[in-house]
């Protein structure tokens, strides 16, 4: 047999299309999703093993406006992850009801509202 | 056919980008801004400022610990399944087997480090 025939592909293929660049910022949302976790990890060992003098000149240190444009990038990346994946959901799933099929807009917009009520309680969780 | 384990990566990637559109966008804007801005003396209607004690009843308790480790873990496993396959777009396809590798691995030891310092 002979060698299967690939075409070549430059590296910058994502750039020629707009769709493309916009699949390519989506799955690049994931470094800043994982970057911040590990934040979030020295932030946890800070709350675990440093008293709350550690864990406030942790938080100080994030006032740095260094950091306050990494967490504004990551919370840009985390939510432009969320939006996608939501709208992602209804061609994942298909729900029936009965011989009803539950129309795409009622489960996305099922996952936003969840969204919403989940992001609202934490925040009173933690500064409430 | 070979027998394959991506499933189990996959499984781990969708979970990991359920609970990382879910929660993180909200974890990032406490721990990332408004604490660093409460901290700073920023007033924010309806936030009362840092609460020492509340941060660490969450972080003590056994469903905040078991929370933030699951969400930690799976985003980690989900950003190993496509950084690893957006590298592999990107041209490095003959090395998709190593850098599969190296992607789960880190996923893996981060995963091992959250759990240390959780419970640790």
């Amino acid at each position: 047999m002979r060698k299967p025939f690939v075409r070549e592909m430059p590296a910058t293929w994502w750039l020629t299309r707009r769709a493309y660049f916009y699949f390519m910022l989506r799955e690049l949302t994931s470094v800043f999703i994982a970057a911040y976790c590990v934040v979030l990890l020295v932030f946890l060992w800070k709350v675990r093993h440093h008293g709350q003098e550690g864990v406030s000149d942790f938080i100080d240190t994030l006032t740095s406006p260094g950091w306050f444009a990494f967490h504004f990038l990551a919370l840009v990346a985390a939510m432009y992850h969320a939006v996608t994946w939501f709208n992602l959901t209804p061609k994942v799933l298909v729900l029936r009801i009965g011989e009803e099929r539950v129309p795409g807009w009622l489960i996305a917009g099922a996952n936003y509202v969840l969204w919403i009520i989940v992001s609202l309680l934490m925040i009173w969780l933690v500064l409430g | 056919m070979a027998k394959s384990n991506e499933p189990i990566w996959w499984s781990l990637f969708a979970a990991g980008g359920v609970v990382a559109a879910l929660f993180t966008p909200a974890l990032i804007l406490i721990t990332g801004l408004l604490l660093p801005f409460l901290d700073q003396g920023y007033t924010i209607p309806g936030l009362d400022g840092v609460k020492h004690g509340r941060i660490h009843a969450i972080v003590g308790s056994a469903w905040g610990r078991t929370f933030l480790f699951v969400v930690i873990a799976l985003s980690l496993f989900h950003w190993a399944h496509r950084f690893r396959y957006t590298l592999v777009d990107l041209g490095l396809k003959g090395a998709s087997r190593l850098l599969a590798v190296l992607c789960y691995g880190s996923a893996i030891v981060g995963t091992v480090v959250a759990a240390w310092v959780l419970w640790f």
